[in-house]
C-alpha cells in the first residue's frame, strides 16, 4: 500500500517535470533579450519578439485583480465570519460552481455582456472575464486562512474595543494575509494562462496597445496563434511564449511573497 | 510573603465613607444554549480592590468575568439576563454600547495573544488607536506605551525592540504585553481571566506582583484555578460552584474560616 501511494506521488510530479523540460528545451533557444523588447513579425522576418502581448497578459492579470481581489477576498472574510447562516452556505455552493464553470463559457458570458454592449472587444473585458474566474478561488483560500486565525484573537481584539469589522478587517484579515496571498497567487497563475475567455473578450492584437479599452495582445492568445500557424518560426516563438509565461506567474509569486515576508518579518511564516 | 500576610490583616477599605462599588452584579445568569451557566448571582466589586473567583472547572466563574464587559454574548447562543452595574449604570440597559464600555473594563486572557503582525509598540497602542484613531500624534502614542509598559513591569525589556514583532518575544512577555495593551487605554476594570494558566513559575510571580501593584489605580478582577493565587493577590475572594456564588468575603476570612461547608471541602479538599 505504502509503495503503492509512493508510486501515485512520484507519477503526480512526472507531468509537471515533463512540461518543465520539455518547455526549455523547446523555448530556451528562441529566448533572448530581444524577445522581451521586440514586437512580433511578418513571417519570414526573422527575429520578432512578443513584448505587446507580455505587457498586455500584465495588464490583463492587473485588471483581473481589481475585479476579483475585493470580491473575493471580501466573499471569504465574510463565509469565515458568519459561516453557518444559509446565505453563507448558498454562497459557498455556488462559489463552488462558478468555479467548476468552463473558462469558455465565462468568456461568452463577458462577451454577451461586456463586448456587445460597448460594441468592440477590449483589454477590459478580457480582465473581467477572468476576473470573474479568480473570484471562487480567492474566496476559498481566504475563507480556509482565516479560519486558522485562532478565536483568541477575535476575542483580544473586540476586548479592547475594536468593532466587528474593524477585528475582521485590522486584525483577522492582516493575520491570515500571507496565507491569503499565496492564495491569490495560485489565482493568478491559474487565469494568467487563460485563454479561452479572452478569445472573444480580449481578442488579442497584433500592435502594441496599453489601451484598456481596446483589443489588447495576450501571451496565451499569442501562443495560441504561434502554435497552430504552418510556419516553424513562429512554432519556436510559441514555445518561448509557453516559456516566458510560465516564468512570469512564477516571478510574480516569489516578488509577492517576498513583500508579504518583509512586510510582517516571520509573523507570518 | 509576609508582606501580603500583613497586607492581608489590614483592612483595605476601612475608610469613613464606603466608595460605591467599581462593578456590582444584581441576578444576573448567563446561559449558553440551554446549559445554564451563571445561576442568580448579586456580588459587589468595590473599588481599587482585587477580587479573585475561584472556583472547579466548569463552575462558570469565567463566563461571569465574560459578562462584566458583555464578551460573553459575542459567542453564538449566549445570552445574558439580569443587570450588571458599572459605577451605577447598567450595560445591560438601552443605549449601551458594548464597545465604548469594553474600552473602560480591559480584560487580559487565559493564554498570551498578541496581535501577531504587530509590533511591540503598535500592539500596546492598538486599543488606543481604535479608540482615537489619527488624532494621536507621534510623541503622544510613544509617552502612552512606555507608561503602559512600565505599569505592565515589561518596559526595561523590551525597550530596545519596540518595532520588532509581537511574537519574538517570551509567553511570560507576551501575556504582561496584553497586559500592558489592556492597560494603555486607562480602563477603569481590568478583567483578568486566568491570566497565568499557561506561564512558568517566575512569569507567574512577575504578573501576580503586577496585579498586586494595579490595585492602586483600577480596580481588577481575577478568576484563577490556583487558590494560592488567590490568597496572594486578592482582598476579596469569591467562591462558586456550579454557576452559584457559594460565598464571597474578604480573602483572609474566605481563606481561614470559610462559613460554607462548600467552600471549605474545596478549600481543603484540594490543597489541604
Amino acid at each position: 500500500m505504502v509503495a503503492l501511494t509512493c508510486a501515485a506521488a512520484a507519477l503526480a510530479i512526472v507531468p509537471l517535470i515533463a512540461i518543465l523540460t520539455y518547455l526549455i528545451k523547446q523555448g530556451a533557444g528562441s529566448l533572448s533579450l530581444h524577445f522581451f523588447t521586440n514586437m512580433p513579425r511578418p513571417v519570414g522576418e526573422a527575429g520578432g519578439g512578443m513584448a505587446n502581448a507580455i505587457v498586455g497578459t500584465l495588464i490583463l492579470i492587473g485588471i483581473a485583480s481589481v475585479v476579483g481581489l475585493p470580491v473575493g477576498i471580501g466573499a471569504g472574510l465574510y463565509l469565515a465570519e458568519r459561516g453557518g447562516t444559509k446565505l453563507a452556505n448558498l454562497v459557498r455552493f455556488l462559489a463552488d460552481v462558478l468555479n467548476g464553470l468552463p473558462s469558455i463559457v465565462m468568456g461568452i458570458f463577458a462577451w454577451q455582456f461586456l463586448v456587445r454592449p460597448i460594441g468592440h472587444f477590449s483589454a477590459l473585458a478580457g480582465g473581467a472575464a477572468i476576473g470573474a474566474m479568480m473570484i471562487p478561488l480567492v474566496t476559498r483560500t481566504t475563507e480556509e486562512m482565516v479560519r486558522t486565525v485562532p478565536q483568541s484573537l477575535r476575542e483580544a481584539a473586540l476586548a479592547l474595543g475594536y468593532p466587528r469589522w474593524r477585528t475582521s478587517l485590522q486584525i483577522v484579515l492582516r493575520t491570515a494575509l500571507g496565507g491569503i496571498v499565496t492564495g491569490v497567487l495560485v489565482a493568478v497563475a491559474r487565469v494568467a494562462g487563460e485563454t479561452a475567455p479572452l478569445l472573444f473578450t480580449a481578442f488579442g492584437n497584433q500592435f502594441w496597445s496599453t489601451n484598456v479599452s481596446q483589443p489588447i495582445a495576450a501571451l496565451p492568445l499569442q501562443v495560441f496563434v504561434y502554435a497552430i500557424s504552418p510556419y516553424d518560426e513562429w512554432h519556436a516563438q510559441a514555445w518561448a511564449g509557453a516559456l516566458v509565461l510560465i516564468a512570469l506567474v512564477l516571478v510574480i509569486s516569489v516578488l509577492a511573497r517576498f513583500a508579504v515576508r518583509s512586510r510582517h518579518g516571520r509573523a507570518n511564516d | 510573603m509576609t508582606e501580603t500576610v500583613a497586607r492581608l490583616d489590614a483592612a483595605p477599605s476601612a475608610s469613613q465613607q464606603p466608595a460605591p462599588p467599581a462593578m456590582e452584579t444584581r441576578a444576573l445568569n448567563a446561559y449558553f444554549g440551554s446549559t445554564h451557566a451563571v445561576r442568580d448571582v448579586a456580588l459587589t466589586f468595590p473599588q481599587n480592590e482585587v477580587t479573585a473567583i475561584i472556583g472547579p472547572s466548569g463552575c462558570g466563574k469565567s463566563t461571569l468575568l465574560r459578562c462584566l464587559n458583555r464578551m460573553h454574548e459575542t459567542v453564538p447562543l449566549a445570552r445574558v439576563d439580569g443587570e450588571v452595574l458599572f459605577h451605577g449604570r447598567n450595560i445591560y440597559g438601552p443605549g449601551v454600547d458594548p464597545i465604548a464600555l469594553r474600552r473602560h473594563v480591559g480584560m487580559v486572557f487565559q493564554r498570551p495573544t498578541p496581535f501577531p503582525t504587530m509590533s511591540i509598540r503598535d500592539n500596546v497602542a492598538a486599543g488606543l488607536r481604535v479608540q482615537l484613531g489619527e488624532r494621536l500624534d507621534r510623541r503622544q502614542v510613544d509617552e502612552v506605551v512606555e507608561r503602559a509598559l512600565r505599569q505592565a513591569a515589561l518596559w526595561d525589556e523590551v525597550k530596545d525592540r519596540l518595532k520588532t514583532s509581537a511574537t519574538g518575544i517570551s509567553g511570560g512577555q507576551q501575556q504582561r504585553l496584553c497586559i500592558a495593551r489592556a492597560l494603555a487605554t486607562a480602563p477603569h476594570v481590568l478583567l483578568l481571566d486566568e491570566p497565568t494558566a499557561s506561564l512558568d513559575p517566575l512569569s507567574t510571580q512577575k504578573v501576580e506582583e503586577l496585579v498586586y501593584e494595579l490595585r492602586s489605580s483600577m480596580t481588577v478582577i481575577i478568576v484563577t484555578h490556583n487558590m494560592q493565587q488567590a490568597a496572594r493577590v486578592s482582598d476579596r475572594t469569591v467562591f462558586m460552584l456550579s454557576g452559584e456564588m457559594v460565598e464571597v468575603g474578604p480573602t483572609r476570612a474566605v481563606f481561614t474560616a470559610p462559613t460554607d461547608p462548600r467552600t471549605e471541602a474545596y478549600i481543603t479538599g484540594r490543597f489541604g
